[in-house]
């Protein structure tokens, strides 16, 4: 039974479809979550007794570190499914999910080093887990110059899925690293097993952002996917079919737009 | 109320480490959006366009 919901989700028009009806439904509670968790994060938590109000920072470094390694095992998960069934739906994700990560990891480098001077007084440490951290950053660089380096997409797609699931090792060390190495980075307080280091005024909004950083990636992703599917595309039909619905946004569809459909389609 | 206005930018002395925070974070979401919306558009006009010629072509 599940392989009737896999072949599905790998056929490109009812994935467009789904993807464009389901952008609203992950952006809206994103935005939601995340006006909650900056109200929470930045108003009503109280301030740290050790960093003051400095450790702030954290509802913006950890969702955005979060999002760094999440988007990663996301983008390796559907790269090794588009490589292995030859899935073109998958890659398309795979290949969405690149510069969506790579910001990401840029981001949680520059709030933690802006973290890391006041608390460790220096911005940057040659540290395991900055180290591995800046490494993911160029794992995601190199990934997109891969694709960009090859025309042919198909070819892009295979060559750049190898380089996706082998960089995938990366994501445990980044992970494990400040428990397997003395670093200065503190170890984790949320992903961890028993109970959190943090009262639950500094943890929920934390939570939120979380929350909202990974429907915000959901969203993006959405519709950058469905970009990236358009571009695999070959099948005249369901592309005209769609690309109507959008031209019906902004105004009647051409006069010859009915009678196109049967020639593309080859009748 | 300015009072507690200013003590809440100022930060508790960390305002120049965790307003640049927010302000990036603000700015790698909005490019995010941006770029995401416009990468869409992008494949949407070439498609178009790949229609297009596939039209012209096969037009008797």
């Amino acid at each position: 039974m599940a392989w009737v919901w896999f072949h599905k989700f790998g056929s490109p028009p009812h994935f467009y479809r789904l993807a464009t009806r389901l952008t609203p439904w992950a952006a809206w509670p994103a935005l939601l979550l995340g006006l909650a968790g900056l109200i929470g994060g930045l108003v009503l938590a109280p301030a740290d007794y050790q960093q003051g109000d400095g450790f702030r920072i954290i509802y913006v470094h950890a969702p955005a570190a979060w999002l760094s390694l999440m988007v990663y095992v996301v983008m390796a998960c559907t790269a090794a499914v588009g490589l292995i069934w030859r899935m073109a739906v998958a890659h398309a994700v795979a290949a969405s999910c690149a510069p969506i990560g790579a910001s990401f990891t840029a981001l949680a480098l520059a709030t933690g080093m802006l973290w890391g001077r006041p608390m460790w007084g220096t911005y940057w440490e040659w540290d395991p887990r900055l180290t591995s951290e800046l490494l993911l950053l160029f794992l995601y660089l190199g990934y997109m110059g891969l694709r960009n380096a090859i025309d042919d997409v198909p070819r892009a797609d295979r060559a750049s899925a190898v380089l996706a699931i082998v960089g995938v090792v990366n994501v445990p060390i980044i992970h494990y690293s400040v428990i397997w190495w003395n670093s200065l980075h503190q170890a984790p307080s949320v992903m961890k097993f028993g109970q959190p280091t943090m009262p639950a005024s500094m943890l929920i909004p934390l939570l939120l952002m979380l929350a909202a950083f990974t429907l915000l990636f959901a969203a993006l992703l959405l519709i950058r996917a469905r970009g990236e599917v358009l571009q695999r595309e070959r099948n005249a039909r369901w592309m005209l079919e769609a690309l109507e619905r959008l031209s019906t946004h902004d105004g009647p569809p051409t006069r010859d737009g009915p009678s196109a459909k049967g020639v593309l389609v080859g009748r | 109320m300015t009072v507690n206005l200013a003590r809440f930018f100022a930060m508790g002395g960390y305002a120049v480490y965790v307003w640049p925070c927010y302000a990036l974070a603000a700015l790698v979401i909005g490019l995010n959006i941006v770029a995401a919306r416009r990468s869409l558009q992008r494949a949407q006009r070439a498609a178009r366009r790949r229609l297009e010629a596939a039209r012209g072509a096969m037009a008797p």
